[in-house]
């Protein structure tokens, strides 16, 4: 290999197409790799193939910046390395272990771009992993990119602006949408004023998607307790409390979720530190405004370092493109630096509102029952999980996956760890920031047994 | 009973797969899992429980939607597009 | 926040051998204090393979081994849980002619010490293990080893000796520890001051500067092996196997996770944690599949490594201190210390309550290390298990011999 090493940009969603397209532009050729078969990430993930609906039925608002996404990325063919349907495994001191295709390609870099996105957060509740249960983000997905429903008469619940969006891009599609159950008390969407000041279209937008759904007769509920999903072999049903009553629905499909949480875990590998965030109520890789780690030369960008949204994504993807050229001494705009970092100020004061008005219920986790799986992947109850707290005096939460396995699944904690946190914390008395996170280590997602070093791996090996 | 109900795509060209030995067919543009939940009710049985599992979260994070083809490779539903003469076994459990 | 602490015994590390050695105290009424810098069985004791096994051992270890043999079964009445302990049999197995013989080598000098070993020829291994493929002319089984969870294990001592009474300190590091009369004054953590008639030093990788601090350095290093655990499958293995020479050793969980050992990590700039490393893990995981074929289509989903305490002849310190009265050494178990841990705590007790033990020990005196032109060489009647013997462990402490 002659040269210097390529940057690595790992996600190919909004922050990873700004990032690459701000690296070409700076003369760089970056590899982009990304486990989709196209770009986009999840907001706005493609399709497999065309199925008659347009931009607009897809993405909504932001059809025109998901189409100048795609399009701009496709434009930088050529001038990038760009590895679809390929997974980053491993990473040490300026090398990455990627699985593409059953064989794995051992890659140095110089500059490593992490823009890993986010999934959605939950805490467990009664029937969480029944069939026809998925997430918000996830029947979004359904109904996005595999153009289905996640039920006939479907129940959307939890929290987050996510959780109206989805249910009006149902309902809009003409699905039955039994109820939007949010955790949230009615009183917390006041705080929504005071995002007028800030982005005035998009409080203004969520307005309409709840007056629409109110206009064709979907229950709104807010201020959701004792949530549970009722059925045996799939979903019946939903239950709560709320309003001072008791209620019941039946439903053949549930979007549960409570706003979103972070994919962190390349930035632990990459060494990064971490510190723990209070309006995210979750330990995050720590960047700068620039989009700096404490790591030299490895930048985060996106939801993967914290939940700020698309729009912040795209700019925060260009802007840890400036610092990495800032730091390779090639020029940069100071002024297109400075003006991304103003735009990222400004929403970021914006999810403030937005965790005002969608607070995440940390109190549902003192009251998980004993018999609700609090991992899926192993299935630990919540039960399980509090005899091994008090039989090994468990206070930390890599100690708690230790004994308990709770975290110790296929998924690696990514669904249940937030939760198992909260749970630890409640019990030992501590403060959440005051358990431990969970380390991660390799391989971040499951690789195949048989995974085989690249053939030019093993030939420069040689 | 079907999981996920067709919007779109119903009349894009079938892809036949075989579900639990029962011939079955998706559309071209389907995830695994969309196929199989199309036709079924669950995925796969949890190993530990037996309990239906249907995946959760669609994006490749969750890992719930693992599941088995006839001579055994596994493949993860939600992230793999379905493949013409896929044979996939949903009762695998841990049965030996 | 200050503590003061009087106690008939202070003891430095609370991995297995520390933590059983609290607990065997109590039995015995005497006052403890268990001192461990991180939580008590996260280091070696907690993140090693999970080998329950004497098969394999030098002749010098095997009484110990056999001590501690039993007490593997009674866990459940020792310590509250059976740690999945697992009676399924150690295999070893043979890749060739030379390394059938080294197991029947093994097998004849270990014949007095009642391991009930069992050499099983080339179509007597495909009849009965029928999931195990390659290479293999042969194996050597253990009927009475097996298997158990290090992280369940380690753990359950340590809170059972706090149940029992024993003061048990997590993280707090002993930052000093002297003589003081006939006893010995220990400060740690933060304003942390202990008096104690003995001291033990259990401190596993850590042990090294406490040694030398009583004027007997000793040549401890690391190594770091690493695992790779599968998703859980249907039950494929009916026993725990390792490989004659080194290079993979493989067992499956109840749950159906299939661990899978043989190489070794790098450690990370902070030499008290490791990775392992992408390759180590790859060749690991396709020799896994190679062996044992009804694994190839599976997932790894997880790897795993841990600090462990390396001695040059790869057994370890245990027993009184060639400077110190009071004092009692117990580390260097060179990856192969899981299994013999429960043994070696009650040993400890009885050397502290009584100046002796019934157990024979000599072999693994302090002292061997006192003189560097006898300090022993690879002993030879020993076979070389599992973790990647070829690699030499990275030196860490080598005291004042180095």
């Amino acid at each position: 290999m002659s040269g210097r090493a390529q940057p690595l940009v790992v996600g190919a969603g909004p922050a990873g197409i700004r990032a690459a397209q701000a690296l070409v532009a700076a003369g760089l050729r970056p590899l982009v790799v990304d486990e989709a078969p196209a770009c986009g990430g999840q907001i706005y993930r493609q399709r497999l193939v065309p199925d008659g609906r347009s931009a607009e039925a897809l993405y909504g608002s932001e059809a025109g910046k998901a189409q100048a996404l795609h399009r701009d990325f496709a434009a930088l063919t050529g001038h990038i390395d760009y590895w679809p349907q390929a997974l980053l495994w491993n990473l040490r001191d300026g090398e990455a272990d990627i699985a593409v295709a059953g064989e794995n390609r051992r890659v140095a870099y110089d500059g490593l771009i992490l823009a890993t996105g986010a999934t959605d957060r939950i805490l467990p509740i009664p029937g969480w992993t029944l069939p026809g249960v998925f997430t918000l983000g996830g029947s979004q997905v359904a109904l996005k990119a595999q153009g289905c429903a996640i039920g006939s008469r479907v129940v959307f619940a939890g929290t987050g602006p996510l959780l109206y969006l989805v249910a009006w891009q149902y309902m809009k599609a003409g699905v039955e949408v039994a109820a939007v159950l949010d955790a949230a008390p009615f009183s917390a969407k006041f705080a929504m004023l005071r995002g007028l000041k800030l982005f005035p279209a998009i409080v203004l937008r969520g307005m309409r998607f709840v007056a629409e759904l109110k206009l064709r007769g979907v229950a709104l509920h807010s201020g959701v307790e004792g949530l549970r999903i009722e059925g045996s072999r799939e979903v019946s049903g939903v239950a709560w409390r709320s309003g001072g009553r008791e209620h019941r629905l039946a439903c053949d499909g549930v979007g549960y979720g409570l706003a979103l949480r972070s994919e962190t875990q390349a930035a632990d590998l990459a060494g990064c530190a971490f510190r723990f965030d209070q309006r995210d109520r979750a330990w995050l890789p720590q960047r700068d405004a620039a989009g700096r780690t404490s790591v030299p030369r490895v930048y985060l960008a996106g939801d993967g370092a914290g939940i700020f949204g698309a729009d912040a994504a795209e700019r925060a993807g260009e802007r840890a493109a400036l610092a990495l050229c800032e730091d390779r001494r090639l020029p940069v705009s100071l002024e297109r630096a400075a003006r991304l970092e103003r735009e990222l100020a400004r929403i970021d004061r914006f999810r403030d509102v937005l965790e005002a008005a969608f607070p995440f219920p940390a109190h549902w986790a003192g009251a998980i029952a004993g018999d609700t799986l609090l991992c899926r992947c192993e299935e630990i109850s919540a039960g399980e999980a509090r005899d091994a707290i008090g039989r090994y005096d468990i206070v930390e939460l890599n100690r708690l996956k230790a004994v308990s396995r709770v975290g110790m699944g296929r998924c690696q904690g990514r669904i249940c760890g937030g939760a198992a946190a909260e749970l630890l914390a409640t019990e030992t008395g501590q403060g959440i920031e005051d358990v431990g996170r969970l380390r991660s280590q390799a391989p971040l997602k499951p690789v195949p047994l048989v995974l085989q070093p690249a053939a030019r791996d093993r030939e420069t090996a040689a | 009973m079907p999981l996920l109900h067709r919007i779109t795509r119903k009349d894009h060209a079938p892809i036949a797969f075989t579900l639990d030995g029962r011939a079955c067919e998706g559309r071209a543009g389907d995830t695994l899992l969309t196929a199989i939940l199309s036709h079924a009710g669950a995925v796969r049985q949890s190993e530990f429980s037996g309990k239906p599992r249907a995946g959760f979260c669609q994006m490749g994070a969750c890992q719930d939607c693992w599941v088995t083809l006839a001579g055994g490779e596994r493949l993860r539903a939600c992230t793999t597009p379905l493949a013409a003469g896929m044979s996939i076994v949903t009762q695998a459990g841990r049965a030996s | 926040m200050s503590q003061r602490l009087d106690v008939d015994v202070a003891i430095i590390g609370g991995g297995l051998v520390g933590s059983s050695a609290a607990l065997a105290l109590r039995g015995m009424g005497l006052s403890v204090a268990l001192l461990d810098k991180g939580f008590c069985g996260a280091q070696a004791s907690g993140v090693n393979y999970g080998g329950v096994r004497r098969q394999g051992r030098p002749r010098a270890q095997l009484p110990l081994s056999q001590r501690a043999h039993a007490v593997w079964p009674r866990l459940s009445s020792r310590i509250g849980i059976d740690g999945e302990f697992t009676r399924s049999g150690h295999l070893k197995l043979a890749r060739g002619e030379a390394a059938m013989a080294a197991l029947e080598a093994y097998a004849a000098i270990v014949a007095d010490h009642d391991l009930g070993i069992e050499l099983i020829g080339h179509n007597d291994l495909r009849e009965r293990f029928p999931w195990i493929d390659g290479d293999v002319v042969g194996a050597s089984l253990c009927a009475g080893d097996g298997h158990a969870n290090p992280r369940l294990v380690s753990a359950g001592f340590a809170s059972a000796a706090r149940r029992a009474g024993a003061h048990v300190l997590e993280n707090t590091p002993v930052t000093g520890a002297t003589r003081n009369g006939t006893g010995f004054a220990l400060e740690a953590g933060e304003g942390v001051a202990i008096r104690a008639g003995a001291l033990i030093n259990s401190a596993g990788a850590w042990a090294g500067p406490f040694a030398a601090s009583f004027g007997e350095p000793v040549p401890v290093s690391r190594i770091y092996p690493s695992m790779v655990v599968t998703e859980p499958l249907a039950p494929i293995m009916t026993v725990n196997t390792g490989m004659e020479g080194g290079g993979i050793y493989a067992r499956q969980v109840e749950r159906g996770n299939c661990v899978v050992g043989g190489e070794r990590g790098l450690p990370l700039p902070d030499a008290d944690f490791s990775r392992p490393t992408g390759d180590g893990a790859l060749a690991i995981m396709n020799r896994a599949a190679e062996l044992f074929p009804a694994m190839r289509h599976a997932q790894a989903i997880r790897f795993w490594t841990g600090t462990e305490a390396a001695m040059p002849d790869s057994n370890p310190v245990i027993g009184p201190s060639s400077t110190t009265p009071g004092l009692f050494h117990a580390f260097g178990f060179t990856g192969a210390g899981f299994q013999i841990a429960p043994g070696v705590g009650e040993v400890l007790a009885e050397l502290v309550r009584d100046g002796a033990t019934s157990t024979p020990i000599e072999a693994f005196s302090i002292g061997r290390f006192a003189d560097r032109a006898t300090m022993p060489a690879a002993i030879s009647d020993r076979t070389a298990d599992g973790s990647g013997a070829a690699r030499p462990p990275e030196p860490e402490h080598r005291g004042d011999l180095s």
